[in-house]
């Protein structure tokens, strides 16, 4: 319990600063009847229990484990990059890096598209920018209605660690701001860790790609916006 | 599995980095990665080495065993190699009999390693025709972040030279609790290493990254040892469905003794080190 990790980590929402601490599954958080167990934490009696491995935060009442580490957890207004895997009669499969497959129907997709030839606005392979609109039982539903969402074209896809996405976007969207505004990129940044950039140079994009693995490399430097600020004037 | 394809966008944007001989992680198509070694990394091998290429890791174990030769080498020990594509190692491997990667893996060290001559196996000879050592060569790739073939290539050069001989009863069996200080029988100036080429339309790369693997359509793996003052091509095995060009593999060709002197020359201070320990 030692490993208190106090400075503001910079998530997309913003969040009064609060003490955290890293937990492993098992690891009892807090005792009594007064906290109320969130994501990530279950009740065992008295205690609020860790379920898995992560950092441990307390707001009002309720406890929750924030991922460090960990596949993609998708909810409900995310918006994802998603790679198509397959073409079927009234949709697509996608690949959105979860457990399971995402389903894109033609009906959410907002132009007309004959039946007959869907590989030909959407094929194997391509890659979309999606919403999640619904996650049931049998699967994960996507929406394609609204701005920004649509097929990418040019420049390429790659993927951070989704746990590392609120660091890469900042506070606000500051980090992304600024590694956009310094290398002129384009940068669409998917809650599931795809990340894609197009630019107009090579090596701006290059530059893009290294200044966003560096931010998912560095998992306790506070104060990150100022410190890629730096950064960017050294390389 | 379905995570690991590559999408249509990053392959066409890999066409035209290597066009303009550019990579992902700053490298240029023919730079190798940067490599480190670690020997006696297992405790119960008579050798062992870790190699990490890049993020690439593999562990490579040798085991000496005592036993009748074949009957069409009476006067030569065996060698053996084996590996799999663990689980452990990537999304891609699945547990399970052997796949395709899993059983070329292994056989392409084996035609290194033999075909080049490094381990003297006339030497291996305890009693001719009755009683020969036999050299187990476990490969365990850690992590497979591209160029697997080539990084359990120096592992194993790596181990093999790590080895040291275990004790005998007066029986001919081993004895494993004695450890010896004699070294294997290994012709030290050859060297023998794995260098695949992976092709994607008109660019040809060298140790790839996962990403950069999964995008290429073709592959030529070639092991190439030092013999007698000359670079020799001990194996060679082409893989995937699109065919390379003869001024591609004569491009190639010439680059191979370069490369081979590249990584030779850090894995020689690395095995000088070694020897003294």
């Amino acid at each position: 319990m030692e490993n208190e990790i106090s400075e503001v980590q910079e998530t997309s929402e913003a969040i009064p600063e609060t003490k955290r601490e890293i937990v492993i599954p098992g690891e009892i958080i807090v005792s009594g009847d007064d906290y109320l167990p969130g994501e990530g934490v279950r009740r065992e009696g008295d205690n609020i229990v860790a379920s898995k491995f992560g950092l441990a935060e307390q707001i009002g009442r309720v406890v929750k484990i924030i991922s460090v580490t960990g596949s993609y957890v998708p909810r409900r207004n995310n918006v994802i990059l998603g790679r198509i895997t397959d073409v079927l009669h009234n949709g697509w499969l996608l690949d959105i890096d979860a457990a399971s497959s995402a389903f894109l129907p033609v009906a959410e997709v907002p132009r007309y598209i004959n039946q007959h030839e869907m590989s030909q606005f959407l094929a194997i392979g391509d890659i979309v920018s999606a919403k999640i609109w619904s996650i049931k039982g049998r699967g994960i539903d996507l929406a394609m209605k609204g701005r920004g969402l649509g097929k990418v074209e040019g420049g390429f896809i790659f993927r951070i660690q989704p746990s590392r996405v609120p660091r890469v976007i900042g506070r606000e969207g500051s980090m992304i701001t600024l590694i956009k505004e310094d290398t002129g990129c384009n940068i669409t940044v998917g809650q599931n860790g795809w990340i894609w950039i197009k630019g107009e140079s090579i090596d701006q994009e290059l530059r893009a790609r290294k200044a966003i693995e560096y931010i998912a490399d560095k998992v306790n430097v506070g104060g990150l916006t100022e410190h890629m600020e730096a950064w960017f004037k050294d390389n | 599995m379905s995570a690991m394809n590559v999408s249509n966008l990053t392959k066409e944007y890999l066409v035209k980095l290597f066009a303009e001989n550019k990579r992902f992680d700053g490298r240029k198509n023919f730079d190798l990665k940067d490599f480190q070694v670690e020997y006696g990394v297992s405790n119960k091998a008579e050798g062992s080495a870790r190699v990490k290429l890049g993020k690439t890791e593999v562990v490579v174990g040798i085991k000496l065993q005592t036993g009748e030769p074949y009957p069409d080498s009476p006067n030569a020990g065996n060698l053996m190699v084996s590996g799999d594509l663990l689980p452990l190692a990537s999304p891609r491997f699945e547990s399970g009999p052997p796949k395709f990667d899993a059983i070329e893996m292994p056989r392409l060290i084996d035609r290194m390693l033999r075909e080049s001559g490094f381990i003297d196996l006339k030497k291996l000879v305890i009693e001719e025709g009755k009683n020969v050592w036999t050299v187990i060569v476990d490969i365990y790739p850690i992590n497979d972040d591209g160029a697997l073939i080539d990084a359990a290539s120096i592992a194993s050069v790596a181990a093999l030279r790590n080895a040291k001989f275990p004790g005998l009863h007066e029986n001919g069996k081993v004895d494993f609790d004695k450890k010896t200080e004699e070294r294997l029988p290994l012709a030290e100036e050859v060297i023998p290493l794995s260098f695949t080429f992976f092709k994607l339309r008109d660019s040809i790369i060298l140790h790839p990254t996962r990403e950069e693997e999964e995008a290429c359509e073709a592959k030529v793996t070639f092991g190439v040892s030092y013999w007698k003052g000359q670079y020799m091509v001990n194996s060679c095995q082409k893989g995937m469905k699109v065919p390379f060009t003869r001024d591609e593999l004569e491009t190639i060709s010439k680059m191979l003794p370069e490369k081979h002197e590249e990584i030779v020359k850090t894995l020689r201070t690395k095995l000088d080190e070694n020897q003294k320990a």
